[in-house]
């Protein structure tokens, strides 16, 4: 076993001399959800955009249809506003996750 | 002459099923570094006790060209024989002969092995090397599998039952190595997984290689599912029968009681922990220190390294050890590793076990990801398995116990029969900064100079808190302890404990968290 004990773990307010997990190292920093952003809740492929930069949007809008599964599936916007950025194209296969629309 | 004529015809019909599924398909099982199934339980059970039966099984399946193919004993091997001297019941499936595929009769040989094992009250060990289902049988292949994950689970705690994934288990079929006790792999043979690469491709566009997927070291690494790890077959069938060596037969035995060996005197318990708590330092060389002859049998070395569980002796006795790691995230408890130690706490109770604790945690892990992977229903499996357990419950404070995590690390108020601290040990809420931090945070904020009143109050409150006799004076602690009186302690507590009798409240089974 490889011997690197020489990470700290913080907690409450005490360093640990310790070797940190791939696990922990790895973990993904929390973001808060931004209501603009439309992501992908599963991998799958975008087989059809709706909307345009430029698009005036209302909360419930269809944006995106993303096929997952053998179920198409479709992705609303959660909020009023413009379509800022479209980051993906028809036939573009997505990971979990991926940022598909902006709106503003 | 006619009974002559007759044995000879028996033993040509035997020799035909020996060869499986013939010579070009052994050397292709050969080439992939793999055993032949019977070559494979011969070298887990001891030399010439092995007794094969319903070799002449036969499937009667129509369809599909079905009825023109003769299958070998139908693609498993079932049979019983010893291993030490223990009985064993055992079935291992034949990759050579219709890839191991799992029909109608291929399970019911299986199920018929593993209710001779309940019935007998053996361990069943459990070879995998299959394809998958016979999709030619149709729904009959499921029923099959149900049969078996039944059986596993009504056998799960009243005899110890072994999976040994050697090949593929794809599919529906991971969950009978899932509900079993002990899971062994060898790297480069063993696949697992609910659905392969080439499903996980089309369906959802993500590429991965079997291996990388559902190897053997993913499994011991990453998912949990398996708890022993070997490079090649050998090496298992060492684990396995290691294994088999340190636990009963079933519920209502005990473990072979041997001669009792003194630990190596190269582990000196007095120089293994450094005074300062926040140093690591390798807790399995405390468990050597104190265990028979320092042989101490690891179990899923390679997951939730924070956690350090697995069997070693205790005067000839087996014991469960379970350790905090510091020298591993500071030997947190988070999610995966509460899960291990849970299960394993939940193995020894069931096949009276006594379990051996030393405790040395900050705490649980603080994190939104542990937060949101649900370490609180995690975490409490730790305390469920504990206080559930009535197997002899004895519990070393190495240094830290903190907060739930001196709750959950088999303290007394979970009935721990014996606690012991070392003078080392730091019974309280929290670690001293923490603390001080919240106690005394007027006097901090408001001091002439901060940082010099916060060393002062923390350098109190360890004074006052950072010790074991605030525990002990209210009998939580039931001795502090020189380190090296640990292991005279244990042997005395485990003796006098021989004969624990704990009535729980009736219950038709209790609802775990899990």
């Amino acid at each position: 076993m490889e011997k690197k004990d020489t990470d700290k773990l913080v907690i409450d307010h005490t360093a640990y001399t310790t070797r940190l997990s791939p696990r922990f190292v790895s973990r993904k920093p929390y973001e808060p959800p931004v209501p603009g952003k439309i992501h992908s809740f599963i991998p799958g492929t975008v087989v059809e955009i709706l909307v345009k930069p430029g698009d005036k949007v209302k909360e419930g809008d269809d944006l995106v249809i993303l096929e997952a599964m053998k179920m198409k599936n479709r992705l609303k916007s959660h909020t009023d506003g413009k379509v800022v950025a479209v980051n993906v194209s028809t036939g573009d296969r997505v990971t979990k996750g991926a940022v598909l629309v902006e709106i503003a | 002459m006619a009974l002559e004529k007759k044995i000879r015809e028996l033993k040509e019909k035997r020799e035909k099923m020996l060869l499986g599924g013939g010579e070009e398909a052994i050397v292709k099982q050969k080439a992939m570094g793999k055993n032949t199934a019977r070559e494979r339980i011969m070298a887990i059970l001891d030399p010439g006790t092995f007794n094969e039966y319903d070799m002449f099984v036969e499937h009667d399946a129509r369809d599909f060209g079905m009825d023109k193919k003769n299958l070998p004993s139908d693609g498993v091997v079932i049979g019983t024989g010893t291993v030490h001297g223990n009985p064993v019941a055992v079935f291992a499936q034949d990759f050579t002969v219709a890839g191991g595929s799992l029909g109608l009769m291929h399970s019911r040989k299986i199920t018929k092995i593993m209710d001779h094992a309940l019935k007998m009250r053996i361990p069943l060990i459990g070879i995998n090397d299959s394809g998958g289902a016979r999709i030619q049988e149709g729904v009959n292949s499921l029923a099959g599998y149900g049969e078996i994950f039944f059986r596993n689970t009504i056998s799960s705690g009243v005899i110890p039952q072994i999976s040994v994934i050697l090949g593929p288990c794809a599919g529906g079929a991971v969950y009978s190595p899932a509900l079993t006790d002990f899971v062994f792999v060898v790297d480069n043979i063993s696949k697992m997984f609910i659905t392969g690469p080439e499903v996980i491709k089309t369906v959802l566009g993500e590429e991965i290689s079997m291996e990388a997927l559902g190897g053997a070291r993913v499994h011991c690494e990453t998912s949990g599912n398996a708890h022993f790890f070997a490079s090649s077959e050998e090496e298992c069938f060492d684990q396995i029968k290691r294994l088999i060596s340190f636990i009963p037969r079933n519920n209502e035995m005990r473990a072979a009681v041997t001669e009792t060996l003194p630990p190596d005197a190269r582990y000196d318990i007095e120089k293994i922990v450094p005074g300062d708590s926040t140093l690591p330092y390798d807790v399995r060389e405390v468990i050597m220190a104190v265990a028979d002859g320092s042989d101490f049998f690891e179990i899923q070395d390679m997951y939730a390294r924070n956690m350090v569980i697995g069997f070693g002796r205790i005067g000839g006795r087996t014991v469960g050890f379970v350790a905090n790691q510091p020298m591993e995230m500071a030997g947190v408890l988070d999610v995966d590793s509460s899960d291990k130690a849970a299960r394993f706490i939940r193995y020894c109770d069931a096949f009276s076990i006594p379990l051996v604790t030393f405790v040395d945690l900050p705490g649980y892990l603080p994190g939104v990801d542990q937060e949101h992977a649900g370490v609180i229903r995690h975490g409490a499996k730790v305390l469920y398995a504990y206080s559930e357990a009535t197997v002899p419950k004895l519990t070393v404070i190495l240094r830290k116990a903190y907060g739930g995590g001196y709750i959950a690390m088999s303290s007394r108020h979970l009935r721990a029969d014996f606690v012991f601290a070392w003078p080392t040990a730091e019974i309280a809420v929290m670690g001293p900064e923490g603390a001080a931090n919240i106690i005394f945070r007027k006097e901090i904020t408001s001091a002439a100079n901060p940082d010099d009143m916060r060393r002062q109050k923390v350098d109190e409150y360890r004074e006052k808190f950072a010790n074991p006799y605030v525990a002990a004076s209210r009998g939580y602690v039931d001795a502090v302890i020189e380190p090296s009186e640990t292991r005279r302690l244990l042997l005395h507590g485990l003796e006098v404990s021989e004969n624990k009798d704990v009535q729980m409240p009736w219950k038709k089974h209790g609802i775990p968290p899990f």
